[in-house]
């Protein structure tokens, strides 16, 4: 490796002409290239995951959106809809909170495959490709950067339901545990955009498709009204429905009146979203031209 | 035979729908050097590259990297290539510094050593005012350089370019063309794919014409132009106004249609040999057609592309003889 990486200090930056030095620098750099051990597969998703938060570093507007969207929807709705559908403004949101958490983090899903979708369309993904790493790595090291997006997402919903009023009975505990099983089921959603991201043509086509897919599950499951409220075949529907599920569990632990069985089928849904779309995204990656 | 060879394929194949972007492509390329590959737009030179570098699955054929065969020992050959690809392939929304940081890690450098490896190689392309700028505000010269600089992270035994000084001004090409020059001189072999004639000229050791997904002729730079088997002869006449009469008395004594330059007062004529010419220099004395100067070159690569694929290399480019 190199020792002193100045020898002799090219006198041009930027546009200039490469001089002489810069030609003996180009050579003691090629003679000091010397390849190391390959990089660990756990290295190069660190490696990944660190890209996409240095790219959020950069351009800290793009979690703008993912967390301005949970604030409306709260605001809105408990305010809106509280009196008429639960009696108080304070009961809704009681009710709401831990269901606008799912959402507003499933919502940045999405992302995933708009943002890998993206760099298809760009010659970096070439290079990664070309690389000896553990070839899934970019896709793994990606999903792991965006639970900086869930957090972020998570923790502006529960900061601002806090503020309103929200008591929750599970503390901080269960707060934590809340987002953190919603960013575990949001990890294996994502790997369904990030399938779909490979699949269509554009980012926008992505995000079209994705939110179409989306927005059933948001809206057909227990997070804004109690499933005993609706017709039979709608109720059997938000019964199955594993963003109910994911409702159901994430409500116990805020609450602080957890069931066990709840959080495991949770982890059971991840898992099988996970089961299926990793081989796929995978196996898509590899293959795309 | 006897030198290495750092890629070897036979009958490579690639389909795409009716496509058959790569139609059975033979290339031995030697170790050591600078290999052309030469075509204009769509001949199928990157999709050769891509299945080089195991990005794409060849459908039919076969090849060897390094010795490695590029389906079965993919990964093997992923250690010993590097690639800088015909779109730009450093990532525009994080620095150049941090470009280089990632790919040292993910090459196996530790923090240390891949911070001191990025520094190094920002300060030898002349990049390091630019280090901690977002590559996407890069002029197009400095992005390609520090594509070229992420390619090297790892000094890399085979070098694939995919028309590196596309869309470069001349200073910029120059640059790169000096890079690849000392790449080479430290042993990396580089398969270079271009549509410039005389970028293949200027670097190339050994060229293939590829066209329509076949390669048409294959040689060095002289041999493909000993291929077109003439040399051209170039009058410049004293009066102008005597070029039609000039253009049909060559004509008549070579037996080869002469062709008006862009020079007012020039024309060129192919010619089997220095004595015809001679000859006919004599001949244009004689009917009274004074003439100012005269050469006698080999084809330009051109000259050679026209005469191999029937067709101009590029329409828009300059014709340099
Ligand atoms: N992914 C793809 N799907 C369909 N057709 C493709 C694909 N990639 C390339 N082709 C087609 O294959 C042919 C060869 O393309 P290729 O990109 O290899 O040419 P090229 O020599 O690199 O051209 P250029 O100089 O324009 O870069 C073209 O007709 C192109 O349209
Ligand atoms: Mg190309």
């Amino acid at each position: 490796m190199s020792t002193s990486p100045t020898t002799t200090a090219p006198s041009v930056n930027g546009d200039g002409p490469l001089t002489a030095d810069h030609q003996q620098a180009i050579h003691a750099a090629l003679v000091s290239g010397t390849r190391p051990p390959r990089a660990s597969a756990l290295t190069a998703c660190r490696m990944f995951a660190w890209r996409a938060i240095v790219k959020i570093k950069h351009v800290p507007e793009q979690l703008l959106d993912v967390t301005i969207t949970p604030v409306l929807f709260l605001v809105m709705f408990v305010y809106l809809f509280g009196g008429a559908v639960a009696g108080s403004t304070q009961e809704y949101l009681q009710f709401l909170l831990p269901g606008i958490l799912v959402q507003a983090v499933l919502f940045t899903t999405v992302y995933s495959g708009m943002s890998l979708n993206t760099d298809m369309t760009r010659g970096v993904v070439d290079r990664f490709r070309s690389l000896p790493v553990w070839s899934p790595a970019p896709l793994v090291g990606a999903a792991l950067g965006d639970i900086v997006r869930y957090v972020a997402a998570a923790t502006v919903t529960v900061v601002l339901g806090l503020i309103l009023g929200f008591d929750a009975g599970g503390g901080l505990p269960g707060i934590v545990g809340a987002i953190g099983l919603v960013a575990l089921f949001a990890f294996g959603l994502a790997w369904g955009f990030t399938t779909l991201g490979l699949v269509m043509r554009s980012p926008n086509a992505v995000m079209n498709t994705g939110f179409m897919g989306l927005f059933p599950l948001i809206f057909l499951s227990n997070i804004f009204v109690e499933p005993s409220t609706l017709p039979s075949a709608l109720e059997w529907f938000v019964g199955v429905n594993p963003v109910s599920h994911l409702v159901d569990a994430s409500r116990g632990l805020m609450y602080g009146d957890a069931v066990a069985g709840d959080i495991l089928l949770v982890i059971a849904e991840a898992a099988v979203l996970t089961a299926i779309f990793v081989p796929l995204t995978t196996k898509l990656y590899r293959s795309r031209s | 035979m006897s030198s290495p060879l750092a890629i070897e394929t036979e009958g490579l194949v690639k389909v795409f729908g009716d496509t058959r972007a790569v139609d059975g492509v033979d290339l031995a390329v030697p170790a050591g050097a600078v290999y052309g590959v030469l075509g204009p737009n769509g001949a199928g030179k990157t999709t050769v590259i891509k299945m080089l570098a195991t990005l794409l699955r060849p459908d039919g054929g076969s090849a060897r990297v390094l010795g490695h065969d590029i389906v079965r020992d993919a990964d093997e050959v992923r250690r010993h290539i590097s690639l800088t690809g015909q779109l730009a392939s450093v990532d525009e929304d994080i620095t150049g510094r941090e470009n280089l940081y990632l790919l040292g890690r993910l090459l196996g450098y530790s923090r240390t050593q891949a911070k001191d490896r990025a520094d190094e190689l920002l300060h030898a392309f002349g990049l390091d005012d630019a280090a901690t700028r977002l590559a996407k505000n890069y002029s197009g010269g400095m992005r390609r350089r520090l594509d070229i600089a992420a390619s090297i992270v790892v000094t890399p035994e085979l070098l694939f370019l995919d028309e590196p000084t596309t869309g470069l001004d001349p200073r910029s090409r120059n640059q790169v063309w000096e890079i690849v020059r000392a790449l080479v001189g430290q042993g990396t072999t580089v398969l270079l794919c271009t549509q410039y004639l005389d970028e293949a000229d200027q670097l190339a050791g050994r060229i293939a014409v590829i066209d329509h997904g076949k390669v048409i002729a294959e040689g060095t730079s002289a041999e493909l132009k000993a291929q077109v088997a003439q040399s051209t002869l170039h009058v410049r006449l004293l009066d102008p106004d005597q070029r039609g009469e000039a253009e049909r008395l060559l004509t008549r004594v070579l037996g080869e249609p002469a062709h008006a330059d862009t020079d007012p007062s020039g024309v060129s004529v192919a010619v089997a040999s220095p004595d015809k010419a001679a000859e006919a220099i004599g001949e244009l004395a004689q009917a009274g057609l004074p003439v100012a100067g005269f050469s006698l070159g080999q084809p330009s690569l051109d000259e050679v592309f026209l005469a191999l694929t029937g067709h101009p290399a590029d329409a828009e480019e300059e014709t340099v003889a």
